[in-house]
């Protein structure tokens, strides 16, 4: 019997606001515990929500970017549960009206393009965060509670674990472009929860769901579903059934474990949220921020192959993250040449950030300092051997290429006048490399290089020393 | 009809807990309350709107500026049981929330 | 010194002319609770600490008033209950913006009065605290959930104070107690650290004797708050400028409001009332609110539901009553709560929990909400020809303490006539206009939203015309 296998995957992420959803105290990493939240975030008695519009703004520049409908009748709805580190015992969501509905991507796996729909988006409240101690004991940290989230739902379109990985990356990735989130696992900006069901090919009804938790990164989603997949088809294959329940990735032996057999459905009890009137999203307003959203990933991928001449990999690489891209864009603005531009980031700036474990913003380097760098090395002004050393001091300390470069003294020599007297007096002292040189002796001549190099300390243009020799070497 | 199973069902999802004296109260009172609220079904309804907020300002938002938070010492000071700033709760099951 | 039949204008005029000084009048109002409430209950919390101003504005009619706000409403510093064993030792880290608002104006927090637990009750017997008694009968109960409030106002305790009402919680103890009581449109006031009963329908308001001081105070704690996306940013009139007529005044008189439920000597009184109106020059019709018959089983769906949801912060982890002996998450859950609440507040968590549950949600919530729509729109019909609805307040006086406390039903029925306001979000008044059976009889009031100034002037109208205030209690009034 042959199944196939329909994947599911709720994805939230976490909007890059300054306060929260619901209330402006601020959102941060980091700080001690509960100095971060207010009387709304602790549940006070008598406190109320307020809607924070930048976080709805950026849940509709990630529904547009999503390809997705923007609902302009909306409310907020509450769902109902008690947990330490929900404080009001409901989490503000949109239940009946979300942010926004049928949105698609598209995923490439294998070569192979394919459409993924988006149920939904709506825009909701995290939870706090609750530490499991000893003794029997948990502790509560409020300073998460309330950070604006969307949650993104996959339509049933998702068919393999490879497209379940292939449709995260290119999430994150549209994401990342529009600038709402930061879009990490590592930080949880990002978090997966995925349901996988089996089926005989040829059924009209799905299989039983399984959800999968604990997921801290995609390749986790990946393996996960792949171990789920062959272990239900095992079960059913055997003649078994399969029973709803929540699992858990479980890295160390890459399998999946038990958390909960799902007796009934969960009863959140949703209803509309009372202390919020119902919000109308101005068709302006979407119209504006679809102008505001900033170029994705594909036109970018497209503009620097056909108007930039950049190869389809490097153009690939350049667009991987909204940073890259960003820079990339602002060096060619200032008049770098794209290939070299291009060049520099893709090997030694990733080669950088790789050693150093940083991000791009997290680096010294700015476009201006990399353009002008570029430039010292096209103007002859260092050698391409001088401008790795420019870029290590620029890309660590920040220095600026140019004045670093005079300052230490390693601007190249290239003046005729300056360098031909010293070439005359080296050639005066090794006369036996001329003759080895004119009886066809090639390594003369990089002997008398590596003595003009040595005398100049290194600063002298290459090229100008080439020409000046030739031409000297001829007279005698 | 309400029965004790079914009073039991939503005393649980209210965290509430009846002796079997409570029980029997409030299965009979809530019985009678409910009886009465099936009166509405007499009410023909099709088509009409719920009303479920009444509040005559539409989309109410807010700036994201941060307004300085309650300090810690305030926020902690009705807490109950606490350790190191944080609110401390006998160990939580896991239920699958989160 | 007697202030019982001083109004917030005319001690103003005697703090501006140094007949009394404000240190006076704080300690004589202090004097006065402490006689008086040890008979009454009114008060869980009198601030003793009351510190009166030194110097009296001139401009500020408010200034050095004392107001005793409903224990519902944050108070910074000041221990804010709601009448419960969950919040008995509750303090407040930040006050209700209502709160800020009056003692901005320069009225003194006096202390905080006895109510139904969490505003759930029409009798102020479920508080955690004792029963409240009314002043004009001790046997009798002084209605809630603003009993305490009631109570202190109609003993002379203090010229006004601050109630919430969420289905006749002013109105209704306002009547029982026969003093004025006003709760305004939905969202003239903010709800910022009010504590929630039903979101859709809570409204704080004003109880006074006088109708011209709740005017006072209601022009004090109205307008927009950021705090409160619900409240409403039209501007708040100077409610103060009253004028007593009802010439012209168009009446109308839900049939349904003078129906059978409704005792024969309340009636009567009323109709009296609506003649004296009449006699004046207004214009009177009865009208037909066909749904409002629906009120009761409309509003104990909603705002038990929007409760059950509400009251669930109350869990024994950050604030409040935790039980003790836990030995685990579900006993501080179940534990807390069941002890912390009492009966009338779980039988509407209860119930609201039921309507919002799978399977339920459809016959009981959302159908409670479509014929909320409806009532609205009687009201909208009638509105479009009228410009106040009038009619009993509660279908009977005054009941003896303890007759109904265990007949949820029978307790529930008696706001049949002040739920239908809360419910459209109207404002809406209740002005004493005689006795029956030797208890005060009050007069509903109901107007458009935002047109509170027309139940002002009708409400002054009757005060002079009808002179009830001349009837004092047994408690409070002589000195």
């Amino acid at each position: 019997m042959n199944f196939e296998t329909t994947i599911g995957l709720e994805v939230h992420v976490e909007l890059k606001t300054k306060t929260k959803m619901f209330s402006p105290s601020p959102v941060s990493y980091g700080a001690k515990p509960n100095t971060n939240a207010n009387v709304i975030d602790f549940g006070f008695p008598g406190t109320l929500p307020t809607v924070n519009k930048y976080a709805y703004k950026l849940g509709i520049m990630t529904a547009l970017a999503l390809n997705a409908q923007v609902n302009q009748d909306t409310h907020f709805d509450r769902k109902n549960y008690f947990y330490p580190d929900n404080p009001k015992a409901y989490q503000i969501t949109q239940k009946e009206q979300p942010l926004a509905h049928d949105g698609w991507i598209e995923i490439n796996v294998d070569g192979n393009k394919k459409k993924i729909g988006i149920e939904e988006l709506h825009i909701e409240e995290d939870a706090g965060k609750n530490t499991h101690g000893e003794a029997g004991y948990s502790y509560v940290d409020l300073n998460r509670q309330g950070t604006p989230l969307i949650e993104i739902v996959s339509k049933p379109d998702i068919k393999s674990p490879d497209e379940a990985y292939a449709y995260l990356e290119r999430l994150r990735q549209i994401i990342q472009f529009t600038g709402a989130s930061d879009v990490k696992m590592e930080e949880g900006s990002m978090r997966v929860d995925t349901n996988i069901s089996v089926r005989p090919i040829g059924s009209d009804k799905l299989g039983q769901k399984i959800e999968l938790k604990n997921l801290n990164s995609f390749k986790h989603v990946k393996n996960g579903l792949a171990f789920e997949e062959k272990r239900q088809v095992g079960i059913l294959m055997a003649g078994g059934t399969i029973r709803p329940e929540t699992r858990r990735y479980d890295e160390p032996t890459d399998s999946t474990i038990l958390m909960r057999v799902k007796e009934g459905a969960d009863d959140y009890r949703y209803f509309p949220e009372p202390d919020l009137p119902d919000y109308h999203i101005d068709s302006d307003w979407i119209d504006q921020i679809r102008q505001e959203i900033p170029e994705m990933p594909d036109k970018r991928r497209q503009r620097y192959i056909q108007d930039l001449k950049i190869p389809e990999y490097d153009a690939g690489v350049l667009t991987d993250t909204k940073e890259m891209s960003d820079f990339f864009d602002q060096t060619v603005a200032l008049g770098a040449d794209p290939k070299q531009v291009s060049n520099w980031l893709m090997v030694n700036v990733n080669a950088y950030m790789n050693e150093n474990n940083l991000d791009l913003n997290q680096t010294k380097l700015t476009p201006e300092h990399l353009a002008t760098m570029i430039g010292l090395v096209k103007d002859g002004t260092i050698s391409s051997k001088i401008a790795k050393k420019v870029f290590a001091e620029t890309i660590a300390n920040g220095s600026e290429p140019k004045a670093w470069v005079e300052s230490k003294g390693l601007v190249q020599q290239s003046d005729p006048a300056v360098l031909t007297p010293i070439i005359d007096q080296i050639l005066d002292d090794n006369e036996q490399s001329i003759v080895d040189f004119k009886n066809g002796k090639d390594r003369a001549f990089g002997f008398l290089v590596g003595q003009i190099m040595k005398q100049t300390h290194g600063q002298a243009n290459p090229k100008v020393v080439n020409q000046i020799l030739t031409a000297e070497i001829k007279k005698r | 009809m309400i029965d004790k199973k079914l009073v039991q069902h939503v005393a649980q999802l209210a965290k509430l807990e009846f002796d079997e004296e409570q029980l029997n109260k409030f299965t009979k009172q809530l019985d009678e309350i409910i009886t009465m609220e099936d009166q509405l079904a007499q009410v023909k309804t099709t088509g009409v709107a719920p009303t479920t907020h009444i509040a005559r300002q539409k989309t109410s938002f807010r700036a994201d500026e941060v307004v300085p938070t309650n300090s810690q010492e305030e926020l902690l000071q009705n807490v109950p049981e606490q350790q190191n700033g944080l609110i401390k709760v006998p160990a939580i099951l896991d239920n699958g929330e989160e | 010194m007697d202030y019982f039949n001083e109004t917030i204008d005319s001690i103003h005029q005697k703090l501006v002319a140094k007949e009394m000084s404000p240190q006076e009048l704080t300690q004589a109002t202090l004097t006065n609770i402490q006689r008086l409430n040890p008979h009454l209950n009114a008060f869980i919390t009198v601030n003793d600490q009351a510190q009166a101003p030194k110097e009296i504005d001139t401009e500020n009619p408010l200034q050095g008033i004392a107001l005793a706000i409903k224990d519902n409403i944050l108070t910074k510093g000041m221990k804010t209950t709601a009448a419960s064993r969950m919040l008995a030792n509750f303090s407040p880290i930040y006050s209700a913006t209502v709160t800020a608002k009056a003692l901005n104006a320069g009225m003194i927090n006096i202390g905080k009065t006895n109510m139904d637990e969490f505003a759930m009750g029409s009798s102020t017997e479920t508080s955690h605290f004792g029963i409240t008694k009314n002043p004009w009968n001790t046997a009798k109960v002084p209605g809630g959930s603003s009993g305490g409030s009631a109570a202190a106002v109609a003993s002379g305790q203090v010229l006004a104070a601050l109630g919430t009402d969420t289905g006749g919680s002013i109105r209704q103890p306002a009547s029982f107690n026969g003093i004025f009581g006003i709760k305004p449109t939905y969202g003239r006031v903010s709800r910022w650290g009010v504590i929630a009963f039903s979101s859709s329908l809570d409204q704080v308001g004003v109880l006074s004797r006088h109708v011209a001081d709740s005017a006072h105070v209601l022009k004090a704690i109205s307008g927009f708050d950021a705090h409160d996306n619900t409240s409403s940013d039209s501007p708040v009139p100077d409610y103060t400028k009253i004028t007593p007529q009802v010439k012209g005044l168009k009446v109308a008189v839900p049939e349904e409001f003078m129906g059978a439920g409704v005792q024969a000597e309340v009636k009567k009184q009323i109709q009296l009332a609506i003649k004296v109106l009449e006699q004046n020059g207004a214009i009177v019709d009865t009208v037909s609110l066909p749904h409002a018959q629906y009120a009761v089983q409309v509003y104990y769906i909603i705002a038990s539901s929007e409760a059950s949801s509400n009251l669930q912060r109350y869990d024994g982890i950050r604030y409040g009553f935790r039980a003790e002996d836990v030995h685990n998450l579900e006993d501080v859950y179940v534990k807390s709560r069941s002890e912390g609440f009492g009966d009338e507040v779980k039988r509407r968590i209860m119930l609201g929990t039921f309507a919002l549950s799978a399977g339920y949600y459809d016959a009981y919530f959302n159908k409670a909400a479509q014929v909320r729509t409806l009532i609205i729109d009687d009201f909208k019909k009638v509105f479009a020809d009228y410009d106040l609805v009038v009619g009993p307040t509660s279908p009977t006086t005054a009941f003896d303490i303890g007759s109904r406390i265990d007949d949820p039903l029978v307790m529930y029925m008696n706001d049949i006539l002040t739920i239908p306001a809360n419910l459209a979000g109207l404002p809406a008044a209740s002005v004493p206009v005689g006795f029956a059976d030797g208890m005060p009889v009050g007069l509903q009031l109901i107007a458009q939203p935002f047109a509170e100034q027309t139940i002002f002037n009708a409400a002054q109208f009757l005060e002079n015309e009808i002179n009830f205030l001349q009837q004092r209690p047994q408690i409070g009034g002589q000195n």
